[in-house]
């Protein structure tokens, strides 16, 4: 399919699934749909660096609390409109991994990794310390009372707009994936020192797939103030995300777009179960236990495990 | 207080009017602050600097020996440093087995930058959240007989709660130090990072020398926990922060270098200390990750890096 | 005579304090095939890689074609012409042998070169051709035996379209017909006007394929000439069979 096929697919599937959840009556829905595709673009996202470029990524809910922020100081500022939040989020969020990357991302790949979780800390540091969104106590958002579109409630639009940036990821996703720029990613994983001399410009490539990776994380976190109307740093910088966005792909798989996909809808589901029927807490311990789980022992995920039947099959 | 990120720093002396004195006490606390991140930091020295495990758990485990200090302290009323001290072989086996762990399913297959590092992530969060459904996210303390004893020379303040932890992290980064240069083992263990082929031409396994040379490093981390809780309150998620500030003085210091580890937690205790003192404790933890930065800027090799 | 291809002045370049390349001057002219020999730890291996991009040299000068390229990275110099091969073969692993031929192909050939993105896939294929791993196209390159890999490892510096290939020890470990074949290969990159600088152990290949020949011994080049006066010279004599 052709990405252009592909991404009218897509946005088709996503706007049919948001007419269609319309009709739903029952709230928790919207509330737990909206946490599952908010670990879909993050999962996405997080593969774009860690599955096709072999950089791991710690920060993820950094870049996601950077886009959350963004729209809790727009909001404050001017009560800018929800479109305007999401692009600057979106756009503050890909400056961050760009710097982030421009520093790190010529040293070895650890060192990524490292500054990632570090600056994870030193953000909500300095979350904690602004008054102007909030500070520790943190911020409250009102949604408007009048939803676009004839929705009943403001957790509908917000739903909406998640399942269409989800797509979005997607499209992205798989259109890297195929790109030029997916085989110089793929060969700077398996082998940077040959990706180089085979004429791969590789950080300049490494840094352009970390920017537009956290890009997608901070959009995926500049709706998330309406969600609850009121965002908390320890909410917003919650490990529970960055932990996620890894033990997505990789239990999906890391190669193509459809990994993390099902990654995040399988975990996302199992956990709002968890949540539900159990507690939290041990919620995120399911997590880390899968994570820990697949990577040694399924290290190439489902969608891996798919590929060597396939192949078992042809033989 | 709820499950926040924020460390509990405590104000390290009394507010003053003389600035000397000011100054004095800022450099004191730091210097004794650095000693106890050396010994936060010398695992991950061993680990990251000599064998190349990108051991990002090591907080775990340094929260971990917080919390059996705190249990035994708590129970039996022992000194919790005795106590992680006596404990540490058993630190030492842990760290062994999950060395044996990393090298079977990632390092042999030469999956160690990205499975690998996703490996210890899971177990650092494992480990956090095991502790958050035991214990809860109540901040833990231990009082032992030297906690509210304040030395004073002049204007300047020695608490004991910050010199005993000192005196031992000393003990234990030359008794390290003395390790590495001084035996076999040590001599071994600094092959590993540069000459595997020679070891095993010796009739050395290189394997065994870093399943070794991983359970020293976990070990360490078991006492510095007893340290970090007889300095300041612990809840299960303050690890993390940790997590910066071990790789950033290794990386300050200069990779597999321990004097210029001791060197780099200095440097970050001082500059830490000063930032408590002039801007608020609340920005301290920014401390460690803009050093870190900055060292990957300007200098990756470090301060004493070869 | 032609003016230099590849131009390398005083290069000197040290790990620590050890000095392991010292004042190295070394000349290649378009389309000449060189040899580059001398013991185990003798520099070769650095001068490549100085040469390629993959280490710095703190002293002198690398002129390609007349343009200083010291400062470049290595992908800018692959770009301009210049690729190598590596010594322990190192394929796109997850790729297949067909998709570690179009990575050069679209990064490297296609700057200095008309390349339509649609005939990426034929180009691949007619150099898989070349080096005999026809057969082999579709196969994951992570799982090709050690002949095929270096066979891979050849074709992958081809695709990248040079002026100069670097072949370093791409014979090791083959058969004397796969040698013949690996010479026959690159003695055809001649003809489409490719230099070769060949860094090799099998004495036999090397004394076969180059016009020319330069030796180094501890990070100095002690002679450089023709294949048979080279081979008469008595300080190469003394430091292959020892004093």
């Amino acid at each position: 399919m052709s990405n252009k096929a592909f991404a009218a697919v897509a946005f088709v599937v996503a706007l049919a699934l948001a007419v269609a959840s319309q009709l739903i009556t029952n709230e928790y829905f919207f509330t737990a749909g909206y946490t599952v595709l908010l670990f879909v673009i993050l999962a996405t996202a997080w593969n774009i660096l860690g599955g096709y470029t072999g950089y791991v990524n710690f920060g993820s809910a950094a870049f996601f609390a950077i886009g959350a922020y963004t729209t809790v100081a727009l909001y404050n500022a001017f009560k800018a409109p929800l479109a305007v939040m999401i692009v600057s989020g979106t756009l503050v969020a890909g400056l961050a991994g760009l710097g982030l990357g421009y520093l790190t991302l010529r040293l070895r790949g650890v060192f990524f990794a490292i500054a990632s979780l570090a600056l994870a800390v030193v953000l909500y540091v300095f979350v904690v310390n602004w008054d102007f969104v909030g500070g520790a106590r943190g911020a409250y958002i009102l949604q408007p009372r009048e939803v676009p579109f004839g929705m009943p409630r403001y957790i509908h639009l917000i739903y909406s707009v998640q399942l269409l940036m989800a797509a979005l990821a997607l499209v992205v996703a798989r259109a890297t994936e195929r790109s030029t720029l997916g085989r110089g990613l793929a060969a700077i994983r398996d082998d940077e020192l040959a990706a180089e001399c085979s004429g791969v410009p590789t950080l300049r490539l490494k840094i352009f797939s970390a920017m537009m990776s956290c890009a997608l994380m901070g959009m995926a976190g500049t709706t998330f103030p309406y969600y609850l109307s009121y965002v908390e740093p320890s909410s917003a910088f919650s490990l529970s995300y960055a932990v996620n966005s890894i033990a997505m792909p990789l239990i999906g798989g890391m190669m193509s777009w459809i990994g993390p996909l099902i990654g995040a809808v399988l975990l996302g589901t199992v956990q709002q179960l968890v949540q539900v029927t159990v507690s939290s807490a041990w919620n995120l311990l399911i997590v880390g236990a899968l994570l820990v789980l697949f990577v040694t022992l399924a290290p190439n995920g489902i969608m891996g495990w798919v590929e060597a039947r396939r192949r078992r099959k042809e033989h | 207080m709820s499950g926040r990120l924020t460390v509990f720093r405590p104000r390290l002396f009394p507010r003053m009017e003389i600035p000397t004195a000011l100054l004095a006490n800022a450099i004191i606390a730091g210097l004794l602050l650095g000693g106890f991140y050396a010994a936060v930091s010398v695992g991950v020295s061993i680990s990251f600097g000599m064998l190349d495990v990108v051991n990002i758990a090591h907080p775990a485990f340094i929260i971990l020996g917080s919390y059996i200090a705190y249990i035994v302290n708590d129970r039996l009323g022992f000194d919790p440093i005795v106590v992680s001290l006596a404990l540490s072989p058993l630190f030492f086996l842990l760290g062994t087995a999950i060395y044996r762990v990393y090298y079977l399913c990632f390092e042999r297959r030469g999956q160690e930058s990205l499975r690998g590092l996703a490996f210890f992530f899971g177990i650092l969060f494992i480990t956090e959240v095991a502790l958050v459904l035991v214990f809860g996210v109540d901040y833990r303390m231990v009082s032992t007989r030297y906690s509210d004893v304040t030395w004073r020379a002049g204007e300047v303040d020695f608490p004991m709660r910050l010199v005993v932890p000192f005196l031992v992290s000393m003990a234990m980064v030359v008794g390290v130090q003395l390790l590495l240069t001084r035996t076999f083992f040590g001599r071994a263990v600094l092959a590993v990072a540069q000459d595997q082929l020679a070891l095993r031409l010796m009739g050395v396994n290189p394997v065994r020398v870093k399943e070794l040379a991983f359970g020293l490093s976990i070990a360490t981390a078991g006492v510095a926990g007893a340290f970090l809780i007889v300095i300041q309150p612990v809840q299960p998620a303050i690890g993390r922060e940790f997590i910066g500030l071990a790789f950033a003085v290794c990386v300050l210091g200069g990779m597999g270098s321990i004097w210029g580890t001791l060197l780099g937690a200095f440097v970050l205790g001082i500059a830490e200390s000063f930032t408590s003192t002039f801007f608020g404790p609340s920005w301290a933890p920014a401390v460690s990750f803009g050093l870190l930065l900055a060292t990957l800027a300007f200098k990756p090799s470090g301060l004493l890096g070869r | 005579m032609a003016e230099a291809l590849l131009e390398v002045r005083g290069v000197t370049k040290r790990f620590g304090g050890f000095t392991a390349l010292e004042k190295v001057d070394f000349l290649v002219r378009p389309g000449e095939r060189v040899g580059l020999i001398g013991p185990n730890g003798s520099g070769k291996s650095t001068l490549v890689n100085c040469i390629a991009g993959t280490l710095r040299n703190e002293e002198g000068s690398i002129r390609f074609e007349g343009r200083d390229i010291g400062g470049h990275p290595a992908h800018r110099r692959t770009r301009l012409g210049l690729a190598r091969s590596f010594q322990i073969p190192k394929p796109f692993g997850s790729m297949t042998v067909l998709d570690n031929l179009c990575v050069p192909l679209l990064y490297a050939a296609r700057t200095h070169e008309e390349l339509a993105r649609s005939r990426i896939v034929e180009e691949a294929t007619h150099i898989l051709e070349q080096v005999g791993l026809a057969d082999r196209a579709r196969a994951m390159s992570g799982g090709l035996t050690q002949v095929d890999m270096r066979k891979l490892e050849l074709a992958r510096a081809m695709a990248a379209k040079p002026k100069l290939l670097i072949s370093d020890e791409a014979m090791a470990g083959l058969s004397a017909s796969e040698v013949d074949d690996v010479l026959a290969l690159l003695s055809g990159l001649k003809e489409q006007g490719v230099a070769v600088i060949m860094i090799e152990h099998v004495m036999r290949a090397v004394m076969k394929f180059s016009e020319r020949i330069a030796v180094l011994v501890a990070g100095r080049k002690i002679a450089d000439g023709d294949p048979q006066s080279v081979v008469g010279n008595a300080e190469v004599v003394r430091a292959y069979l020892g004093e």
